[in-house]
């Protein structure tokens, strides 16, 4: 088992090192890389934007219960931008990304793989790795830092519709609060931490795409260990960086 | 054989405990149509995987032009292969691009072309096998034979030495058959190209083949022309191309005996 787990980390490494010599060719083929960041970012925009608005909300309701037996319901926008900019934003838009595009990628991926369209550019000697998995990593890496702000802003808003609309926060403590409690640092760790889970959901997803046995149940399959092995790795990821950052 | 494009000689190879090929050897002549025919399962379309170093043998000399396949590495395996196309079972067409584009991809991908040039390229290719008027349409839009024809063209585009067709009148109405039939001929003359096909599709294959193969167990069991083999006497042979149902290759799986299974004395049979 642990033998397995080792052989299939190395697998994927290799998988990556593959990948990443390849990346002087994504300034040849720069449209495929926009349309990927289409297609993975832009094509997950509602249900992101949607999901940042509930848990914004969630914020906003959990947060103003628990600071107001302390009186400080003045700081729940210092609560729901802190929580939303180094937790809940990236670990929540990577979640909702590996369930949205990190499966759509995988099975593309796959169905290319069990329709012959790989072995055929291999053998019109064309690197499928380069044509196909390239601008799907990158755009994913690029995509989710995107999304993960724009989860940030409709989660705020989320948050700021409960606290001050709902439950009489003063608008201006709030806002005001926020905008003094909140640090370069602060973002900086949910920018690293959004690229960090991009990388890890987009390798994740092309590589069992790619690796997807070429039958309807091997890519149903290799669809369902993406969204497992992504969310799992994303968790592990956040605790260490966490971790890391807090070390800092 | 010196006008040989292709040859194996002496090839095996296996997956795992499993053994596909066996001492096997077989040669394509420059300007022919070779024809490697077999039952089902029998490792054709392995054949041409081995042919075109998709797969590695685990031993014996496999040449395409004159060059090792076996002792090249990825670099030199996509030189070779921009000089050969291959017509897939399924058409393969890139599902994301339009047939103007499926056709046009080998050409963008390794040559610097003029989008006016590349066009007309393009639309000759779609024009020679019928579809010129097809090329806006997408890969979901084409029938089974509009996508093998389609295929056919991006598979020329390069103009390639060798052309190579897996299963190439599989699933095909007899017209789209016949056309098929028909381009693989007419193609082969006109550009002066080598053709394998790998079908078990006999009289079609059989019309248009210069020599044929045939392969059971693993090996070359019958070799030469279309016509040899047709009348050829040797129980396999005869089994395969005139389609008898038994023969050296069983209608029945291997199973218990009949009456003991349905009786219920047999290990394997179920109650």
């Amino acid at each position: 088992m642990i033998d397995s787990a080792l052989s299939r980390i190395g697998r994927v490494g290799l998988f990556l090192v593959r990948v990443l010599s390849n990346i002087p060719a994504i300034f040849e083929q720069p449209r495929a890389v926009v349309h990927q960041i289409y297609n993975s970012g832009g094509r997950s925009l509602i249900i992101i934007m949607l999901c940042g608005l509930f848990v914004g909300m969630v914020l906003g309701l959990q947060g103003y219960d628990l600071l107001q037996r302390f009186g400080s319901e003045d700081a729940l926008g210092i609560a729901a931008a802190l929580g939303l900019l180094k937790e809940l934003g990236p670990v929540v838009t990577a979640l909702l990304f590996a369930g949205r595009a990190g499966t759509a990628l995988t099975s593309e991926i796959g169905l290319m793989r069990a329709t012959d369209q790989l072995t055929a550019m291999e053998m019109m000697a064309v690197d499928p790795v380069r044509q196909v998995v390239l601008p799907r990593f990158i755009g994913g890496i690029i995509a989710l830092p995107l999304l993960v702000a724009i989860f940030n802003i409709v989660g705020l808003f989320g948050a700021q519709l409960i606290g001050v609309q709902l439950m009489g926060v003063d608008a201006g403590a709030f806002w005001s609060q926020t905008q003094q409690a909140v640090e370069l640092d602060d973002v900086a760790e949910g920018i690293v931490k959004s690229l960090a889970f991009g990388l890890v959901c987009s390798l994740v997803a092309v590589y069992e795409g790619y690796h997807a046995e070429p039958t309807a149940a091997g890519v149903g399959l290799a669809t369902t260990r993406t969204v497992v092995v992504s969310s799992v790795l994303t968790l592990l990821v956040d605790y260490m960086l966490t971790a890391a950052f807090l070390g800092a | 054989m010196s006008d040989a494009v292709v040859t194996l000689h002496g090839v095996s190879y296996g997956v795992g405990s499993r053994r596909i090929f066996s001492d096997l050897s077989l040669s394509a002549r420059r300007g022919e149509i070779t024809a490697i025919m077999g039952p089902s399962g029998t490792g054709k379309t392995t054949l041409l995987r081995l042919i075109t170093g998709q797969v590695a043998a685990q031993s014996g000399e496999i040449r395409v032009f004159g060059e090792d396949v076996r002792a090249m590495d990825r670099e030199a395996l996509y030189a070779l292969r921009k000089r050969m196309g291959m017509l897939f079972q399924n058409g393969a067409l890139l599902s994301d691009l339009s047939v103007f584009d499926n056709v046009a991809f080998p050409v963008r991908a390794h040559a610097r072309l003029p989008e006016s040039v590349l066009r007309a390229l393009v639309l000759t290719k779609l024009h020679a096998v019928g579809l010129r008027g097809a090329s806006a349409l997408m890969p979901t839009e084409l029938s089974g034979g509009m996508a093998r024809r389609v295929a056919l063209a991006r598979a020329i585009v390069m103009d390639p030495e060798l052309l190579i067709y897996d299963e190439p009148f599989v699933g095909l109405d007899p017209i789209s058959m016949g056309v098929v039939v028909r381009l693989i001929r007419q193609i082969n003359e006109t550009l002066g190209l080598t053709s394998i096909v790998v079908s078990h599709d006999v009289d079609e294959v059989s019309s248009i083949a210069h020599q044929s193969y045939l392969l059971a167990g693993g090996k070359v069991v019958a070799g030469g022309l279309p016509e040899t083999l047709r009348h050829s006497e040797e129980p396999g042979v005869r089994q395969f191309m005139r389609g008898e149902a038994d023969g050296p290759v069983p209608f029945h799986y291997p199973a218990d005996n009949y009456q003991d299974e349905l009786l219920g004395s047999s290990p394997s049979g179920r109650t």
